[in-house]
């Protein structure tokens, strides 16, 4: 196998992380929406709270895009 | 991509000490983002006792900030609400203004000002330098026990500092790399899906025209959720920054 397949082959496989972070991410809106329908008085207050959890979960599939980009158009192969 | 290039608009000979500072499209994207918000403002600070449309929308973006800080600084970070507040509207309206499709003239296409790390990275580091800042101002070298919550025993605490000091520095990396990350992401998703038109319809085969209408909806989707993107990037990025300063204004 050369350098050049091997290189887009390692950008598929670090774009794995976008789905396992889109995973991620749905969890923090499900398990939100499963509280905020038991108590929807408590759900407004919690929004902060939701978003801070969004962004983390977020970050780390966006930093899985940028490895993605990085092996495909930085390293040379 | 030609959406990402920066090109001069005017003075592409100009140079301070060797390096060239012309008139870019971002620097005039920039510009005309301020433009917007000033207007925006503008409309809105005429203090009417029964406000017209304008000044309630003024005045809900407003109090959507005052109300964030106020939940999660309390009434100390007060005097940081016209900081987040300039925060947040001008990534949400540089957001917002890259997605215009002024492309539909020709010669013009917008730009993205927060898709360049440049930008957004110094975005982040405005915002932690400023809690560094207040951190260091307030408690003076008491600030360093943001790294060791209270109640930790000793021999946790030879793991933890390290732990908490990384997680600490790492902030305006995470901060400008999301906001920079999210915009290209989205605009590159939009650009792959309209060259999908354009070579379904080159493609000389009966399914070419299927590819296109398919790829056409889904451009129509992707710029829907890109609007939704802009503004949550936009609370994400005030409410980070409201996180950081509420650290560094009441410690842990």
């Amino acid at each position: 196998m050369d350098l050049a397949s091997a290189k887009f082959i390692g950008a598929g496989l670090a774009a794995i992380g976008v789905g396992l972070a889109a995973l991620g991410v749905g969890n923090v809106f499900g398990s939100f929406l499963e509280g905020a329908l038991r108590n929807p008085g408590a759900a407004d207050g919690q929004q902060g709270r939701l978003f801070i959890g969004f962004a983390a979960a977020e970050l780390l599939g966006l930093i899985a895009f940028v490895v993605a980009i990085l092996i495909l158009f930085v390293v040379k192969g | 991509m030609a959406q990402f290039h920066i090109d001069p608009v005017i003075g592409s000979g100009w140079s301070v000490f060797g390096h060239n500072i012309a008139f870019t499209n971002s620097a005039a994207f920039m510009v005309i983002v301020l433009a917007v918000l000033w207007v925006f403002m503008l409309g809105g600070m005429r203090r009417q006792l029964v406000p017209g449309r304008w000044q309630v929308a003024v005045e809900s973006m407003t109090s959507f900030v005052a109300n964030m800080i106020d939940a999660n600084i309390g009434p100390k970070g007060k005097h940081f609400t016209p900081y987040v507040f300039s925060l947040f509207m001008f990534i949400l309206l540089a957001n917002f203004i890259g997605l215009f499709p002024l492309a539909i003239i020709p010669g013009l296409h917008a730009f993205t000002v927060t898709s360049h790390i440049t930008v957004t990275g110094v975005l982040a580091v405005m915002s932690f330098s400023i809690v560094l800042f207040v951190g260091f101002v307030k408690h003076g070298l008491k600030f360093f026990s943001l790294f060791a919550p209270h109640g930790t025993p000793w021999y946790l605490l030879i793991l933890i500092f390290p732990i908490e000091l990384v997680s600490f520095l790492v902030r305006p990396f995470s901060l400008g790399l999301r906001l920079f990350v999210a915009m290209t992401a989205g605009h590159i998703l939009l650009d792959v899906f309209a060259s999908f038109i354009i070579q379904g319809l080159n493609a000389h085969s009966a399914i070419g025209p299927v590819v296109s209408i398919l790829s056409f909806l889904m451009v129509i989707a992707v710029s829907a959720l890109e609007l939704l993107i802009a503004a949550i990037q936009a609370y994400v990025f005030a409410l980070l920054t409201s996180l950081y300063l509420n650290d560094a204004i009441n410690l842990h």
